[in-house]
């Protein structure tokens, strides 16, 4: 099959699925309790106000005429406006997105520097002591909560030794090395946890891999243990390893929320919580709807991935 | 939620239950894990028994103390105990554990047997509306619906329930549709079982085991959530104990009293390890290509 049929065929899917997640986002305000003009309108409860509001989000139609509307609109790239400073959502998406890209790709690289080799050393020593450490290692960094192990970092890197910053953000053109040095701490929370997914998957895909007949045959060759499990082993596990990179990049970067917020990082997972606080509701589904679109996209570059990674795949 | 692949491979195959606890026990680390688990329950519902103070009640000559043999884990920044409000909290992170699980579980159940024994448009609307909720990342699910809903912890547990939802029908569905062609549900078609009683006494108890699995992992990874819903003030609300509010609270004092914000984490730390141990050594067990 050839890739762009394949992607037009992945694509096709995504349509009613990408329709359903709009449905979704958009029901999210009928959730709110009560009268959402009376909770977009704020304590006073100005009855003027309130009937603006309701004129304004067209309140007052059927809730599907309420949905085209709003459908129109994000189509044409308008997600409204935040109710607290007027600023349009897409601007305010615009400028904090960069920020969490940079945050994810620092994540990522942790991740991987960790993750891939602790895997394919844990997967050729396996039943001995470095796999058992390296396990538990995996297993710690997939249940501790990230929040607080980003605190006990505070603690002991800004607090007790004063070697990094204790939070905030410097854009990287403003300053590259104050931006490297207040992005490492959020990259090593963010990074361990995948750090431990990449560990495990790795480990597996390699021990499949070891025990696959053209790794027999090599040994058989006695092409030596090193190049046995770097090239013959390796190379093949690599191709579910890139596919759950590109999921995992999909997650860093709508999984950094609690990280963001602890160290006063301002990008898309501090946006959705002041939205939240804020009761800015317009700005909550905004970050929800694009974190869904994104997720989605990094989904299908994942199966293009594979499929480009997996020759036997063209063929059928 | 990562798992939930692997979960799907871990087949169906009958097995014979008797020997599954042993199985699982017969491991030194499984056993391990098991026993914190359990120390976390008796822990959690023995609360008032355990705690040596109220843990809701403030001491203003006693704030912020650092850990002493008067309260062994210090006091925290309105002079409550410490240690008192960890086996309080060991509550709420239990019934958010508990509680979305039961929900995912009890509506997975149901609508992933109907999905994958009957098929048709119905499968096809239950399958689709299960891939868009799984394109909204689990804690986002969470959080935007804790906050439509308004913040307290029986909301956090409803929204932690909702967004596990997806992960678990799709597993059920998987599963469910897998066992329709084992041959032991063709031959129970064959004899002439109705499709109810196919359904009922064939499928559903095979599809028990790798619901069981994901439901040791969603119960960590629910504890979790709701330990970050907390946090972000959408869950327990204050004064009531959670140790995801205890860490909002410590983040504030972290220079002045670091004890406030070690032991929350710690705990959570230690009781979704042991759970993710218990879930591994489940799969292990359960998977007959591992055994």
């Amino acid at each position: 099959m050839p890739l762009a049929l394949y992607i037009a065929r992945r694509v096709a899917v995504l349509v009613p699925t990408l329709f359903l997640v709009s449905v979704l986002i958009f029901s999210l305000q009928k959730l709110l309790p009560g009268d959402a003009a009376l909770a977009l309108a704020g304590e006073e409860h100005d009855p003027v106000a309130v009937a603006a509001i309701r004129a304004k989000y067209h309140l007052d139609r059927p809730a599907p005429v309420q949905y085209a509307i709003w459908m129109g609109k994000v189509l044409r790239g308008d997600l409204g406006e935040s109710l607290r400073n007027r600023i349009p959502v897409t601007e305010l998406l615009a400028a904090k997105l960069p920020v969490t890209v940079e945050l994810a790709i620092g994540s990522m690289l942790i991740a991987l520097a960790i993750g891939i080799p602790a895997g394919v050393i844990s997967a050729a020593r396996r039943g001995t002591v470095i796999d058992a450490t390296a396990n538990l290692v995996a297993l710690s960094g997939l249940s501790v909560p990230h929040f607080w192990l980003g605190i006990m970092l505070i603690l002991l890197f800004a607090v007790r030794l004063g070697w990094l910053p204790a939070s905030g953000y410097v854009p990287p053109w403003e300053d590259l090395r104050r931006n490297l040095t207040t992005i490492l701490l959020p990259s090593i929370v963010l990074g361990t946890g995948v750090a431990g997914v990449m560990m495990r998957h790795t480990r597996g895909a390699m021990l499949e891999t070891l025990g696959a007949d053209y790794v027999r045959t090599a040994r058989a060759k006695s092409v030596p243990e090193r190049l046995v499990v770097l090239k013959h082993a390796f190379r093949n596990a690599l191709i579910p390893v890139i596919t759950l990179g590109a999921i995992e990049f999909g997650r860093l970067l709508s999984g950094a929320v609690l990280t963001e917020q602890i160290f006063a990082i301002p990008g898309f997972g501090k946006m959705l919580v002041d939205g939240v606080f804020n009761r800015d509701y317009a700005v909550v589904q905004g970050v929800v709807l694009v974190s869904a679109g994104l997720y989605v996209l990094l989904n299908l570059m994942a199966d293009v991935l594979y499929f480009l990674a997996n020759p036997r795949l063209r063929g059928s | 939620m990562s798992d939930a692949a692997a979960v799907t491979d871990a087949i169906v195959a009958p097995t014979r239950r008797p020997h599954l606890v042993r199985r699982v026990l017969r491991r030194p680390v499984a056993l391990t894990a098991t026993l914190v688990v359990v120390a976390f329950v008796v822990i959690a519902l023995g609360a008032p028994y355990w705690a040596p103070y109220d843990p809701i009640k403030t001491d203003y000559r006693a704030i912020r103390k650092a850990p002493s043999a008067v309260h062994l884990l210090g006091t925290d920044e309105v002079g409550r105990d410490v240690l008192s409000r960890l086996i309080w909290g060991a509550r709420a992170s239990l019934l958010a554990g508990a509680v979305p699980v039961t929900i995912a579980l009890l509506v997975s159940l149901p609508l992933g047997l109907l999905s994958g024994c009957a098929g048709g448009w119905l499968d096809g609307l239950i399958m689709r509306v299960t891939d868009a909720m799984l394109a909204i990342p689990f804690l986002i699910v969470a959080i935007a619906l804790a906050a439509f809903l308004g913040p307290s912890l029986i909301n956090a547990m409803l929204a932690i329930g909702i967004a596990a939802l997806p992960t678990f029908l799709r597993l059920a569905r998987g599963t469910a549709l897998a066992l329709t062609t084992e041959e032991f549900v063709v031959s129970a078609q064959a004899l002439g079982c109705s499709r109810l009683r196919v359904a009922v006494r064939h499928v559903l108890p095979n599809m028990l085991p790798p619901l069981l699995i994901q439901s040791s992992l969603t119960v960590a990874a629910a504890i979790i959530a709701e330990a970050s819903l907390s946090f972000l003030g959408l869950g327990q609300q204050p004064p009531a104990p959670s140790w995801g509010s205890m860490l909002n609270a410590a983040q504030r004092y972290l220079s002045q009293a670091p004890w406030i914000a070690l032991y929350p984490g710690l705990m959570i730390f230690i009781v979704v390890m042991a759970l993710n141990v218990v879930g591994d050594g489940l799969r292990d067990a359960l998977d007959p290509r591992v055994r």
